[in-house]
């Protein structure tokens, strides 16, 4: 891997480490993500991965370290950044939607007081349309099924008309055909030469899905792109005690 | 009629202008406290307010209104950030912290009273009310400082209306676009002690609770609109405040304030069991419609399933033959069919298709497991 000029990165983690009272939840973490790349952060639960990209957002406040953003740090970036949350971070049983949720992508490019105009509305049916939703703009959140939830949760993110994603297991409690749309998305995305930085996993669709990867296990385990990072060796660090049944299901290790 | 009676009787047209800004302030922040999952915090924040009021009448020795409201809102905020605290920096939950909070409040507050009690101070008597609510204690003063809290929440939502509504869906996501969640939740708490506050003479610190809770969950019942239900929920809180004060007049020996709550409570009632789509009674009634519609459909498929087997499609055959289900369903379902003529019914427990219903049973055979999922 060779070395990243500082400003071939959309994002560069220096030294970082978060800790909930005395226990560290990450440790030391350097990550420089390159522009256009599609990125996933992998590991096991308790991993770190939500940690990591609420970090690098500016959600959670750092115990040491340093994240910059297209060279600035991240309260000067906020309309540069798009954000997808976990599905079941909000109550879908809120009274209103599927539009008027994606219209609130359009908040922070709004700013203070001002409601959304007739362009935003359009950015926001069109962005429905790209994931398969038009029909359900006006459709209550509680009438959504999981996977038009998620797809909704992408819509959102993709009216922030953003440079640089941030998903939190976007492929969670979706089917195979919502799965396929949205890494369809989320690739079309990348060829827009934008970055996308996905919480991620599932270790048999990775070298499919994505040109990075991020292994994470409290510390970085290893960090590159797909094919150079993805052995035996770094998966069995990543998930230690695990690693059998990693074993059993890796047609894809060298 | 309203107009005559704020004519005719002074004394009831302040109390009607009390129920009615109470109601509507109470009204619209409880939907926001409801959808925000905080029902239980204005019970806090009402149990909270009190030790404040007792402390501010004090240090004044006089019930100013304005100055009772502030030691009110002082001391009910004091309660929320105790619950913020607790919850932040022990391992207690939520419930827990609210439970402390509340009672250490409330109880401060009764023994600051008891305390005021002894003392000879002439205006001591009214300040019992605040424990229960008392209308007939409110005066013109009370009204206007009532009124311009009513007026700053109404400015408030709707300046904040877009930032209000995304605090309330998704705190996180909004924190990513850069705005100031902890800011803007410190004021719509804030807003919400205001609401609590104003109503705490009238209805009374244990009763209030209700008003940030009963609009709201009435409200939410028959609309699924953001705009819908806090509006709802504000007509709601000032048609409970009327009608409340109307019955506590005419009926002797009912108090406006407990009327007021028994009346919005009403109200949750009747639309927990009768509101569309979302009332308990409409959904037994869909339940009800949606079996019997199934277990028509499924008699219809094993009919056409048996008329494969004859040359004849329109054969009869007997009831017990083509049902997999109870007798007694199978029989009601097809009679159903029968008064739909989908089916006949020659003699005793022979039944067969009408030409209506083969087709029917051969366009359901065609659509039955379509899905209707996007693609």
């Amino acid at each position: 891997m060779k070395d990243l000029l500082d400003d071939e990165c959309s994002v560069i983690v220096q030294d970082l480490t978060v800790a909930y009272k005395e226990k560290p939840v990450l440790w030391d973490i350097d990550l420089k993500i390159p522009k256009g790349v599609l990125l996933a952060i992998v590991g096991p639960n308790g991993a770190g991965k939500t940690t990591l990209l609420r970090s690098i957002m500016g959600l959670i406040k750092p115990a040491a370290g340093n994240v910059s953003i297209f060279g600035q740090s991240i309260k000067k970036q906020k309309n540069t950044i798009g954000y997808m949350p976990q599905r079941g971070s909000v109550d879908w049983d809120f009274p209103t939607d599927a539009l008027d949720v994606v219209m609130m992508g359009r908040y922070g490019h709004l700013g203070w007081f001002r409601r959304p105009t007739k362009a935003d509305k359009k950015l926001a049916l069109d962005a429905l349309d790209r994931v398969g939703m038009l029909d359900f703009s006006d459709r209550q959140l509680n009438q959504l099924s999981g996977g038009q939830q998620q797809r909704v949760f992408l819509a959102r993110a993709l009216v922030q008309d953003a440079d640089l994603y941030f998903m939190d297991e976007p492929f969670v409690g979706v089917d195979a055909v919502t799965e396929q749309a949205i890494i369809g998305l989320l690739k079309e995305l990348r060829n827009q030469s934008k970055t996308v930085v996905v919480v991620h996993h599932d270790l048999q669709t990775l070298s499919d899905y994505f040109d990075w990867v991020s292994l994470l296990n409290v510390r970085q385990i290893a960090y590159g792109p797909v094919k150079d990072v993805l052995t035996n060796e770094n998966l069995r660090t990543t998930y230690g005690g695990r690693r059998a049944f990693l074993m059993a299901n890796q047609p894809f290790v060298d | 009629m309203f107009v005559d009676l704020f004519h005719f009787n002074y004394t009831l047209g302040v109390v009607m202008s009390g129920a009615f800004i109470l109601g509507i302030s109470s009204g619209l922040l409880s939907s926001f406290a409801v959808l925000r999952q905080q029902s239980l915090l204005g019970d806090v924040i009402s149990h909270a307010a009190f030790p404040g009021i007792t402390l501010a009448f004090l240090w004044m020795m006089a019930k100013d209104p304005l100055g009772l409201f502030l030691g009110a809102i002082i001391s009910g905020w004091l309660g929320t950030l105790f619950v913020h605290a607790i919850v932040r920096y022990t391992s207690l939950t939520h419930d827990a912290a609210f439970g402390i909070v509340l009672s250490v409040f409330f109880g401060l507050g009764i023994v600051l009273l008891s305390y005021i009690q002894q003392t000879p101070s002439s205006e001591k008597a009214g300040l019992n009310s605040f424990l229960f609510g008392s209308a007939s204690t409110i005066l013109f003063q009370d009204l206007i400082t009532m009124g311009v809290f009513c007026l700053i929440i109404i400015i408030f939502i709707i300046l904040f209306w877009k930032e209000f509504k995304l605090l309330a869906f998704d705190p996180n996501f909004m924190n990513s676009l850069g705005f100031p969640v902890v800011k803007l939740d410190i004021l719509l708490t804030m807003l919400l002690v205001m609401a609590i506050v104003l109503g705490l003479q009238m209805v009374g610190v244990v009763l209030m609770s209700a008003m940030m809770i009963a609009p709201a969950a009435a409200a939410r019942q028959w609309t699924s609109h953001l705009g819908f239900t806090v509006l709802l929920s504000g007509f709601f809180g000032l048609l409970a405040g009327v009608i409340g004060t109307l019955f506590s007049n005419y009926i002797p020996h009912l108090s406006t304030g407990p009327m007021i709550v028994v009346v919005v409570s009403l109200f949750v009632i009747v639309s927990l069991l009768f509101a569309p789509h979302r009332g308990l009674i409409w959904n037994w009634i869909q339940t009800y419609y949606y079996r019997s519609n199934i277990r028509a459909n499924s008699m219809l498929m094993n009919m056409l399933l048996f008329s494969e087997t004859q040359t004849d499609p329109y054969h009869c055959h007997q009831l017990s033959a083509l049902s997999a289900i109870g007798r007694g369903p199978a029989l009601r379902a097809m009679h159903e069919l029968k008064r739909q003529q989908f089916v006949r019914n020659p003699e005793g427990d022979l039944w067969g298709f009408t030409k209506r219903g083969y087709q029917k049973a051969q366009r359901l055979q065609a659509t039955l497991f379509k899905d209707d999922h996007g693609y």
